[in-house]
């Protein structure tokens, strides 16, 4: 049936899988990368697609030419580009080369099972967004700081025209300084940190001082279009009938409790919210990867010191291994490249690999500094209602996820699940899990969330029953 | 120590089995603490379908338990909140060929014989209760008598309803003996707990509870995957499956072996479950165990093609090597009582299963004879007492 494996499969086209594979593929291996998306880049490095004809795509990026960069050193390698390809789940027989499912085509008719093998696999499947639902969160008008930065990136729209942006984390700065940039007016910024965390790492912070000069540069631009920064604040409430009309911003205590007396009233037509971003790593932990949990609270892969994951001949980079960035995300891919060819080669590592250890390191403790100063404090469930959604798709209010557990003796997001069904909907929890997982802890904080998601995204029927028997 | 750390009876487990004993043991006016490692139906419970089955049993002491507990199950659904979701749809087992019907047709007479419901139905009259069934179907038998729960959900009602102290997170590490050997209570991550009776419904994990009371018992975890659909309108009304599925039940082999049991639940997904093998705690996926459920659903409900897989779900169902229930007072460990190895039955034996420890403990007579689930049953094999090298793989 099958054709000879590649040496390495790498899942994930953005900063991370882009470096993993051009470098792979320097190295002289056979490389199949798979991608959802029809052209590189992940959710860093997204951009308009070629039919809206986009004069400047650069202009969103301040590291464009990081990038073109390794698309162009892509395009010029032997590279086989696998696009819109959903890995749904990956598995391995033995000593077989492992067996990367995916599902290929449009929706329905048109969609096709495909079935990569490859020696060695590099998962570079980056992060998606943590939500900490609040009353009035499900309101249309409500996007995530993300998912605004998507929408600029790819469709060049803006979500409303008074946007307040809240939460907790870089990207809000990033996500303003864009809005503010693309014409909205943006009242306020409501940090939830106090962002002294980052002053308990002073070493980390000195030695990244490009993370210090790309702070300074979005400072710039929100002082230029004069918004205004409130830390150790929050959004508490969202009014509005059929869509957002103004939020309550409200002051908060150290561990994210709000103050009383505190809230205020902003008039705004949408609302922008992010509480960074949570590991894709489901592919992973289906087969048993070890994890740890980060200090931004998140669940993150246990990786070597080249990248590789608790289970041989699995390597993983960028976002996977701890929310981090794109540059630290290339760094990683390039390390895991050259440890990949390595173990297939027997050759000797390069003398570069010390070289990359190195920064990687360095932009590894800046990012923990950062995640530890940005995770959710304890006190972040008072926001919450006992009406307010917690679970969107299968609208599962706290109040409900409260009883469960005093009740009825729910301890973890999946207990919670079974007595509740928070998180069996469509998007089988990477919406709540962070939250769910947090009020079956009986309290706030960022409790890590260990669900197992063996289908990274839904498979038919059809397409399971027409698998191949093994061999 | 508080005063609360004594009882009448210990159960460890909060699965529906443990909840089940709970349940009857606080009815029969014993006071009960439950302790459990995780939270409630976190094991096997939460991994299991919710199969209130008759059908799927040979003329037995199973079949015969399975009936008491499906009455008992119409009396809980009744005593118990609407959000167990029981639902008596009935079951319909179908046979693909020709040849499978006089295997069926034998093993329906002799379950109406044993007080079974069970009506055969001619392949003309299979649309009529199962509309979107694949055409050609040689027929089938409608076993009404079949049900479905919510099996986390109604393990967490039983233990509320139970009124028992429920102890979560809280792991047995070990076991209080008197000077003549008998149980006096257990030791736990928190402390000790006294009571003169402890019921082991550890489920998968019942062998190496057992082990740890100086007790054995020869339980295996059998795997078992179940895919869950999006939701969908309600497409599938009974419980419906294949004429095989009852020869891989009373089967004793360790390869793989699949026959979907395919059912709707009100939520809206389809449920397909479960494949059988043993081996031992693993939980990675197995593609070919989901490639054989996704093809006899398909092969049942060809609609079912193009319909999504959102997710799958592994369990570790408990089985003795007679693939009976261990239910009863241990031979050699006085005050110790089993209440595990139901393997995919556990979700409908359990009220019987609670029932006859509640009686045991208190003397009462039993609702039937509890002989042939006797635990000693396995004293005399000496091949057995090899047991769980399997049991205690690590998860």
């Amino acid at each position: 049936m099958s054709a000879e494996p590649y040496d390495l499969a790498v899942i994930g086209a953005g900063a991370a899988g882009l470096a993993g594979a051009v470098h792979a593929a320097g190295q002289g291996l056979s490389v199949a990368l798979l991608d959802d998306a029809a052209q590189a880049g992940g959710q860093f490095f997204r951009h308009p697609a070629p039919a809206l004809k986009a004069g400047r795509p650069q202009a969103l990026h301040h590291h464009w030419s990081a990038f073109r960069e390794l698309r162009s050193r892509l395009a010029a390698s032997a590279v086989d580009h696998l696009t819109g390809h959903h890995v749904w789940t990956v598995t391995r027989d033995g000593d077989l080369p492992w067996a990367v499912h995916a599902l290929t085509g449009a929706d329905g008719e048109e969609q096709r099972p495909v079935c990569i093998r490859a020696r060695a696999l590099l998962l570079a499947t980056g992060a998606y967004e943590r939500q900490l639902p609040f009353p009035g969160w499900t309101l249309p008008g409500v996007v995530s700081a993300g998912g605004v930065q998507a929408m600029l990136k790819s469709g060049l729209v803006l979500p409303g025209r008074r946007i307040v942006v809240a939460g907790s984390g870089p990207l809000l700065l990033a996500a303003a300084s864009s809005l503010a940039t693309a014409g909205a007016r943006v009242p306020l910024v409501a940090e939830a940190a106090g962002y002294l965390g980052y002053a308990r790492h002073p070493g980390a912070l000195a030695a990244n001082p490009g993370k210090l000069a790309e702070g300074a540069l979005h400072a710039k631009v929100l002082a230029r279009h004069r918004v205004r920064l409130s830390t150790r604040s929050a959004v508490t409430e969202v009014h509005g009938t059929d869509r957002v009309e103004a939020v309550t911003v409200r002051r908060l205590d150290r561990d994210w409790r709000p103050l009383p007396g505190t809230g205020r009233r902003i008039a705004c037509d949408a609302l922008a919210v992010g509480h960074g971003l949570v590991p894709r790593i489901e592919l992973a932990t289906a087969l048993g990867c070890a994890t740890r949990q980060a200090p931004d609270g998140t669940s993150v892969l246990v990786l070597d010191d080249r990248q590789q994951t608790s289970v041989p001949g699995l390597w993983a980079a960028g976002e996977t291994g701890g929310i981090g960035g794109w540059q630290l995300a290339a760094v990683e891919g390039e390390l895991a490249a050259l440890a990949v060819a390595h173990r297939l080669s027997g050759r000797p590592a390069p003398a570069r690999v010390r070289e990359l250890r190195r920064r990687r390191d360095r932009m590894r403790r800046f990012a923990e500094a950062m995640g530890a100063a940005h995770r959710p404090g304890p006190g972040w469930t008072h926001w919450l209602q006992d009406g307010t959604e917690v679970c969107r798709c299968e609208e599962v209010t706290a109040g409900s996820i409260r009883e469960a557990v005093a009740e009825l003796g729910a301890r973890d997001a999946r207990t919670v699940k079974l007595l509740t069904r928070a998180g069996m909907g469509w998007c089988q929890g990477r919406m709540c899990g962070a939250a769910v997982a947090c009020l079956a802890a009986g309290g706030g904080g960022a409790a890590a969330s260990e669900e197992r998601r063996p289908f990274a995204v839904p498979v038919p029927l059809g397409t399971l029953a027409a698998l191949d028997e093994p061999n | 120590m508080s005063t609360t750390d004594s009882s009448d009876v210990i159960v460890i487990g909060a699965g529906v089995v443990g909840a089940a004993c709970a349940y009857y043991a606080a009815r029969h006016g014993l006071s009960v603490t439950v302790l459990d490692r995780g939270a409630v139906a976190g094991g096997t419970t939460g991994a299991g379908e919710g199969n209130l089955l008759v059908s799927d049993k040979e003329p037995g002491p199973e079949l015969e338990l399975a009936l008491i507990s499906l009455a008992l199950w119409r009396e809980l659904s009744e005593a118990l909140p609407p959000e167990i979701e029981y639902e008596p749809k009935g079951g319909l087992v179908v046979a693909s060929a020709p040849e499978g019907l006089p295997a069926l047709r034998k093993l329906a007479a002799g379950q109406r014989a044993a007080g079974v419901k069970a009506e055969e139905i001619p392949p003309e009259r299979l649309p009529g209760l199962e509309p979107h069934l694949a055409p050609g179907l040689a027929g089938g038998v409608h076993y009404p008598q079949d049900a479905q729960v919510q099996p986390a959900l109604a393990a967490a009602h039983l233990l509320r309803a139970s009124g028992a102290r429920l102890r979560l997170g809280e792991e047995v590490t070990g076991f209080l003996k008197g000077a003549s050997g008998e149980l006096k209570g257990v030791r736990t991550s928190k402390g000790a707990l006294h009571a003169p009776y402890v019921v082991n419904a550890a489920g998968a994990w019942g062998g190496e509870l057992a082990r740890l009371a100086g007790a054995t018992l020869p339980l295996l975890p059998r795997r078992g995957f179940v895919l869950v659909t999006e939701p969908l309108p309600q497409l599938v009304r009974h419980k419906v499956y294949s004429a095989e599925y009852v020869a891989d039940v009373a089967s004793g082999s360790a390869e793989l072996q699949t026959s979907a049991v395919v059912e709707g639940t009100p939520a809206g997904p389809v449920l397909i479950g479960a494949s059988r093998e043993q081996v031992g705690f693993d939980r990675s996926l197995s593609t070919a165990a989901l490639r054989r459920l996704a093809a006899q659903a398909v092969a049942l409900f060809p609609v079912l093609a193009r319909v999504r897989a959102m997710r799958t779900y592994a369990g570790f169902r408990p089985y003795l090597p007679d693939h009976l229930p261990a239910i009863g007072h241990d031979p050699t460990v006085p005050g110790l009582l089993h209440a595990c190895g139901h393997e995919g039955a556990g979700i409908g034996l359990a009220p019987a299963t609670g029932l006859v420890i509640a009686r045991l403990v208190t003397g009462d007579k039993p609702p039937l004879d509890p002989g042939p689930f006797g635990p000693g049953r396995f004293a005399g094999a000496s091949g057995t007492s090899g047991t769980s090298g399997r049991a205690s793989t690590p998860r």
